[in-house]
């Protein structure tokens, strides 16, 4: 690979193109048709009514809070909501579809064309078109492992509501697609209208991936399910891309197939179930009426969206100054950005050096700390106040960058303030100047030959007056100020 | 229209019908004979006419976001023909 | 009539009430619910050859009936209190066995309620037991049962078994042979109409919307609908005020006002204008439903109707439509049968295997026929020909309806184009069969209100019925007008002590 854009064959480049449909959990608490509990990991088939499990006779009614945030999600990534919208059945057998169809919208999705924008790593931006999202159910869980000849059927999730959302196939690159979830992710978290969770299975990715000469026609492509991480996306596209590639240059043909990713070996395999030439028989479901939205209401949605990471974003670059890297890493998690924020509200001073330094101790320390003992900021020990705080005593000069790592390490312990903490180990910085004056003088007093050294030109000597006066302040000296000091005297 | 053999076949099992092939032949006379009926619809003039899924049919009422339902493994299962671990049993699926 | 046969005892009596009637004799004390039950419970050993029922409920009802006789007692009589009913076998009923006549459903027990029936039962009525019926209510001739077929409790001087239609036959049969008073029903394309035509009953197909669907097995779900199968027009008007309103757990009910039918039925058709649709004058019909067509006008004018032709110009192209749209939806609504979570299940070694087994034995051959239509007219490539213009032929077929109503009040039309027929007389090729509901399918498709009345009797002394179509959620204008050809026809009188 040489061009980010381009395979490279033994005839030449190849493009490759990428299409992303995104199946994102909607966050609710029960499920959408049905008043089922949506929890995860409950006991099986415990959170199943006679409507999940396809009971005769049972018929569907709609969950209001889904259709308003799939309304929402559709504002999220800049599309079109469509005030009319129709659910239909789409048919097939499957072990864990009891009612033979899975309720979806075909024809008419509740939100139409949108796009988002994506920034890659060199500091590009590229806007990848998204043809759809709507709204449909999940299916159940089949468990394979607990008998060798049979399968059983946990109908838990079945008709948890599923918001499907389909990309166009402008993504060109395993980067693009991952930046793509990462954006999309990152937004559907900030409106809270899915958790996001990519190992609990709430959002999935199916990848259609497909090769191409420059400028061709699109190629045949091959659709990968059971993607379940960014970093498998990528993979599973790398991996992809190349046996396309390879196929084709040996005179080969692609076959149009459904493939499983295989995380263990990061290969893919085609599904072994025989799925004959899918014909799903959509027809519009005649146990639910048309999707009528009232205008009102869905500009109401639109009034009350929060801030989205990219406006996020820019706000923090213009209010504080922050550098693009600094506000990219702290919009991409929406906890992340709050307790940001809630930190600089309670900064004592706001100046873009002080909340620069607030970006540094989050991004640096605080999420090394967080890595280091795999923990979250929802179950961190240190406050965003309290960090706000550390900050505040680093800028007022009560103690250096240097024994603030040390009063973090504290805080992190015991969960204390930095004000405290400082008091209570006598870690405040030595400023006045008198009494530093009077340490000054008596180092110099007790070193007379090393005064003489220094006078007669070893400059050097001067860091060694420096330490003495940090050896006996306990570090706690200002060092700028030991350093004035030390020059006035020195001459 | 008309239907050949393998349409049949192919429809039966989409359908998840299986049809022995002695019944196939009757089936597919019986079928088009109904097709045949139906083919009646194109003598019927619909270039702008809107389709129609349903009738008197009133606005999509709307459920409040509540667990109402649930917590009811033994009514879900008392009715199936195999059952291990709460679970509905079937043959086993392959990925 | 030449088998009337009255016997003066009273449980003959009591097994020929109207529900009305039955109601005042429970509330002055005359019989109790306990005893009203038992008749009909005796009644139904009695005839048991009808095959009327798939199952009975006697140990349920006797229960019922004692309870409801407390309450009566106490004065406390619901409005339907101690009412022994036939319930159709495609009403799931808690702890019942609910099959829709069906092999693939025997054994199925409902862990719930369908709201229809539990509005009946909240309104006092005792059940009887599940009534047979065409499977998954797919049938004009009550014999694509796996329970087997019904028959009429009417004769024909031949002697031969007559059917009682369609798919409500085993109701039809019940209410019309004594054993039980009235009964619930379902209509998706004429099956609560034609087997009340004949069997001599009213039969009342509700608005598309008025009673809920919820926990009634689905046939094909944009045209089903429950309604009642009753002696007179009243018991069908004071069984629909329970059966009906609106239901937050179907999307498709309508939240309209449930009126109390009962009021309308004395209001006569004074000023009415009553549509007379030149297309239901079909080619080659029978000399006597055209007679009987002709004799209702008379009595509607007579009692002060006004009659104005009218065209309903799609009406032709009804069945076509009907047999593309009800076998679509029954492809996908049948798709849950499948072996794993409840009824029958065959074996087989692979899931599709399993699927197919139980499936092609679980179905009838009628069923499956409508399956595979279905499963075909949905298919790729055959949509838009088949389901889609389908669709648009029903808003032209609906649209006609609108348009009559823009100057008529009520439609009149015969319901059925023949009287019932022999068993061993049914037609084999199934498009043939599908005629018997050309005269009832339109009301289905454009979601109307339709009653049948009978009004008198073919050439073979076979009961004949009336049919009357109104605006949507107009039972009303339904109810006083059949009231009124009811009382011309005299017809009740004919079928006491009828059951063979």
């Amino acid at each position: 690979m040489t061009n980010r854009y381009f395979y490279e064959g033994t005839t030449g480049p190849w493009e490759l193109v990428i299409g992303l449909e995104v199946h994102a959990q909607v966050i609710s608490q029960s499920k959408l048709f049905s008043g089922a509990a949506t929890d995860f990991g409950a006991e099986p088939n415990t959170q199943v009514s006679f409507v999940d499990a396809a009971m005769p006779g049972m018929l569907p009614v709609i969950n209001k809070i889904c259709v308003e945030e799939a309304v929402r999600t559709g504002f999220g990534i800049n599309a079109e909501i469509n005030l009319t919208s129709v659910f239909d059945r789409k048919n097939y057998f499957y072990a864990d579809l009891p009612s033979g169809y899975q309720i979806s919208q075909n024809d008419r999705p509740i939100v139409g064309k949108g796009h988002l924008d994506i920034e890659l790593e060199d500091g590009t931006t590229r806007r990848i078109g998204i043809t759809r999202l709507h709204l449909e159910q999940d299916a159940g869980k089949s468990i394979h492992d607990q008998h060798p000849e049979k399968s059983y059927i946990d109908l838990n999730r079945c008709g948890v509501a599923l918001m499907e959302i389909v990309s166009e196939p402008d993504i060109r690159s395993s980067e693009e697609a991952a930046a793509y979830v990462r954006k999309l992710r990152s937004i559907v978290r900030c409106l809270g209208t899915c958790d996001g969770n990519m190992d609990q299975g709430s959002m999935r990715v199916d990848v259609n991936v497909s090769v191409r000469k420059p400028g061709s026609p699109l190629g045949t492509r091959a659709e990968i399910k059971n993607v379940n991480s960014i970093k498998f996306l990528a993979q599973a596209i790398d991996y992809e891309a190349e046996r396309q590639v390879a196929i084709l240059e040996e005179g080969g043909e692609i076959l149009q197939e459904t493939r499983l990713f295989d995380s263990a070996k990061g290969t893919t395999r085609p599904m072994r179930s025989k799925e004959h030439a899918h014909d799903y028989r959509y027809f519009p479901d005649p146990d639910l009426p048309p999707l009528v939205l009232d205008a009102a209401w869905v500009e109401e949605i639109r009034k009350t969206m929060p801030e989205l990471p990219d406006a996020k974003k820019a706000r923090l670059m213009k209010d504080y100054e922050l550098p693009a890297y600094d506000a990219s890493i702290i919009v991409a998690e929406t906890e992340t950005a709050v307790y940001f924020e809630a930190a600089v509200k309670t900064l004592k001073s706001k100046d873009p050096k002080a909340v620069k330094l607030l970006a540094n101790w989050l991004i640096g320390d605080l999420f090394g700390a967080l890595n280091r003992e795999d923990k979250t900021l929802e179950t961190c020990p240190i406050s965003e106040i309290h960090l706000a705080g550390l900050v505040d005593q680093i800028v007022e000069g009560v103690i250096s960058g240097k024994i603030a790592k040390d009063v973090f390490v504290r805080m992190w312990e015991t969960g204390k303030d930095a004000a405290s903490l400082i008091e209570e180990h006598g870690l405040k910085q030595l400023s006045d100047e008198g009494a530093i004056l009077s340490i000054v003088d008596k180092i110099l007093d007790e070193n007379p030959k090393m005064v003489e050294d220094y006078k007669s030109g070893k400059d050097k000597l001067f860091g060694f007056f420096v330490g003495q006066v940090m050896k006996v302040t306990e570090g706690k000296a200002s060092p700028e100020v030991v350093n004035k000091l030390l020059k006035e005297k020195l001459g | 229209m008309s239907l050949d053999q393998d349409t049949v076949k192919r429809i039966a099992h989409l359908a998840r019908l299986k049809l022995s092939e002695d019944r196939i032949k009757s089936m597919q006379e019986d079928l088009n004979r109904i097709l045949h009926f139906i083919d009646q619809l194109n003598e019927v003039e619909t270039g702008s006419v809107e389709a129609i899924a349903g009738v008197n049919t009133p606005a999509m009422p709307m459920r409040e976001d509540r667990v109402t339902d649930g917590d009811k493994v033994q009514d879900i299962l008392q009715n199936a023909p195999e059952v291990a671990c709460n679970m509905f049993v079937v043959p086993k699926v392959v990925e | 009539m030449t088998n009337l046969a009255v016997k003066p005892s009273l449980k003959n009596d009591l097994i020929h009430l109207t529900l009305a009637e039955a109601r005042r004799g429970l509330e002055e004390k005359k019989f109790s619910a306990v005893e009203l039950t038992k008749a009909y419970l005796d009644s139904m050993g009695e005839h048991r050859h009808l095959n009327a029922y798939i199952l009975e409920t006697l140990e349920q009802a006797l229960e019922q009936a004692k309870e409801c006789d407390m309450r009566l007692a106490k004065g406390e009589g619901r409005s339907l209190e101690g009412i022994p009913l036939a319930m159709k076998d495609l009403f799931c009923t808690k702890g019942i066995q609910t099959t829709a006549a069906s092999h693939i459903l025997e054994g199925f027990i409902p862990p719930y309620e369908s709201t229809v029936s539990d509005n009946l039962k909240k309104a006092g009525t005792v059940t009887l037991g599940k009534t047979n019926m065409d499977e998954f209510a797919m049938g004009s001739a009550n014999i694509t049962s796996y329970f087997g077929n019904v028959i009429n409790p009417w004769k024909r001087a031949d002697g031969k078994d007559l059917t009682p239609g369609g798919s409500s036959g085993g109701t039809a049969a019940a209410v019309a042979g004594g054993l039980a008073v009235a009964g619930t029903a379902t209509d998706t394309g004429g099956s609560i109409r034609q087997p009340a035509a004949f069997t001599g009953l009213v039969g009342l197909k509700p608005t598309y919307g008025r009673c809920s669907r919820w926990g009634m097995v689905a046939f094909a779900s944009s045209l089903d609908q429950a309604g009642t199968i009753t002696r007179d027009v009243r018991d069908s008007a004071l069984m629909l005020k329970v059966m009906a309103g609106y239901d937050p757990k179907d999307a498709t009910s309508a939240h309209v006002e449930v009126p109390d039918f009962a009021k309308a039925l004395e209001l006569g058709v004074k000023g009415l204008k009553v549509g007379i649709p030149k297309e239901y004058h079909l080619e080659g019909m029978p000399e006597d439903i055209l007679n009987l067509w002709e004799q209702g006008k008379k009595w509607l004018v007579e009692a002060g109707a006004e009659l104005v032709d009218i065209s309903l110009p799609h009406t032709k192209y009804s069945l076509p439509t009907y047999y593309v749209l009800a076998p679509a939806e029954a492809s996908a609504n049948l798709a849950r049968y499948d072996g794993v979570r409840y009824g029958l299940r065959v074996p087989g070694k692979t899931l599709d295997e399993l699927y197919e087994n139980t499936r092609s034995e679980g179905f009838g051959e009628e069923v499956q026929r409508r399956i595979l239509i279905g499963t075909y007219v949905l298919s790729a490539g055959y949509y838009d020909a088949y389901y889609l213009k389908a669709q648009k032929v029903r808003r032209l077929i609906a649209q006609d309806f609108e348009l009559a109503y823009q100057k008529v009040d009520v439609i009149l039309t015969p319901t059925t184009p023949s009287a019932a027929f022999a068993l061993d007389e049914k037609p084999t090729d199934p498009v043939v069969m599908y005629l018997n509901d050309v005269l009832t399918v339109p009301a289905n498709l454009a979601g109307l209100p339709a009653i049948s009345v009978p009004a008198g009797f073919s050439k073979d002394n076979l009961p004949l019925g009336l049919q009357l179509i109104g605006p949507a959620f107009d039972e009303n204008v339904l109810f006083r007008t059949a009231r009124v050809l009811e009382d011309a026809a005299q017809f009740k009188s004919f079928l006491r002590g009828h059951a063979s």
